[in-house]
């Protein structure tokens, strides 16, 4: 019965987004044409930007992403609330068998590599898909590797912290240069350089190499609470 | 590329989008798992994500980045704004199933089952 409710439910709901969407015309709507135009035609002539995606998020609605990554920060810090233990509770983890040395040997050698990946993608947010979240991303599953494959593997709980703090720190510190300078919150108040250059983009990268360690390091404590989870 | 082939896709990524809120929905509300609970709520985010990108699109468009040889192409690029709301859209999206599964293990924990109408002060 309940069942039933659900899905006749869904096929109403289904049918309303349908003639919504289809009803669209896709690849020829507008919906932002001039806030568009605008975001493209300023991310080269004022920031020398060659990844717009990435102006947007870092320098037009930057205030917006110093607020995404508080929320990234409440929810790592819920996590810890939620799950928390006593000191001594913490490190012992339940295992159904040792991994094996092909797998042990094997994450040791990728793990290097994936973390140069990541740096990659996030040094690079401002010229090529990729970013600060992306590659903090990428850092992360690294050390959800290594934690799967070493059982007694462990990262240091105050560090992450310490990298977390201080980048949040400084996202705020650039922005309230910017504000002091210019006028406005992560204004950019150093030279743009010119397009395409890895030195490009005034703070641009700076900031998204700072949300790249924090990401970074809010995940791998994400990861690393939830894996030392046990009764 | 021709008018009906553009149809075809457009039928299909709407479709596809569409097809996985329901999908989501689906498992949200009918699942007894609460694991299996989170991972639709998680489905209906993801075909959110798809039907915003999708509606950023511009026919014959290239991505929003001026890589060498593309400097002059503003007015062929996709709209960037969808994709910088969705890039948002998916580290919350994070946030929301990390702390939601917290809360599963914390629930587990208490009650020692996953199963929701085991759980008597949840049901609906």
């Amino acid at each position: 019965m309940k069942k039933l409710i659900v899905i006749l439910l869904l096929a109403v709901l289904a049918w309303d987004l349908g003639v919504i969407f289809l009803g669209l015309n896709f690849g020829n709507e507008h919906f932002t044409e001039g806030v568009k135009d605008q975001y493209l035609e300023k991310t080269v002539t004022e920031l020398n930007v060659a990844n717009t995606v990435t102006s947007i998020v870092v320098n037009f609605r930057g205030f917006d992403t110093l607020g995404e990554v508080t929320v990234l920060f409440l929810a790592a810090t819920a996590l810890g609330g939620i799950l928390y233990k006593k000191r001594h509770h913490v490190g012992e983890r339940s295992v159904l068998f040792p991994s094996s040395s092909l797998v042990m040997s094997g994450s040791k050698l990728l793990f290097p590599a994936i973390i140069l990946l990541g740096v990659y993608v996030f040094v690079h947010g401002h010229l090529s898909p990729g970013g600060g979240f992306q590659g903090g991303t990428i850092i992360a599953t690294g050390f959800l590797l290594m934690l799967l494959a070493y059982d007694n593997y462990s990262v240091s709980h105050n560090l992450l912290s310490i990298v977390e703090s201080l980048a949040g720190i400084f996202f705020v510190v650039i922005g309230l240069l910017g504000f002091m300078n210019h006028g406005t919150f992560l204004e950019n108040f150093l030279p743009t350089g010119t397009l395409n250059s890895l030195f490009s983009g005034g703070v641009i990268p700076i900031v998204y190499i700072l949300i790249g360690f924090k990401v970074a390091a809010e995940l791998t404590g994400v990861i690393y609470t939830v894996l030392h989870e046990k009764d | 590329m021709d008018e009906s082939l553009f149809k075809y896709i457009e039928f299909s990524i709407y479709g596809a989008s569409i097809l996985l809120i329901l999908i989501g929905l689906y498992g949200a509300l009918v699942k007894k798992s609460l694991i299996k609970i989170v991972i639709g709520l998680s489905i209906v985010d993801a075909g959110v994500h798809l039907i915003f990108v999708a509606m950023g699109y511009i026919r014959g468009g290239t991505a929003p980045i001026f890589s060498p040889g593309f400097e002059n192409d503003a007015s062929r690029m996709v709209d960037p704004i969808p994709q910088a709301l969705v890039l948002t859209a998916i580290v919350i999206g994070f946030a929301v199933t990390a702390v939601a599964l917290s809360l599963v293990i914390r629930l587990y924990k208490h009650h020692d089952t996953l199963r929701i109408d085991e759980i008597k002060n949840l049901k609906w």
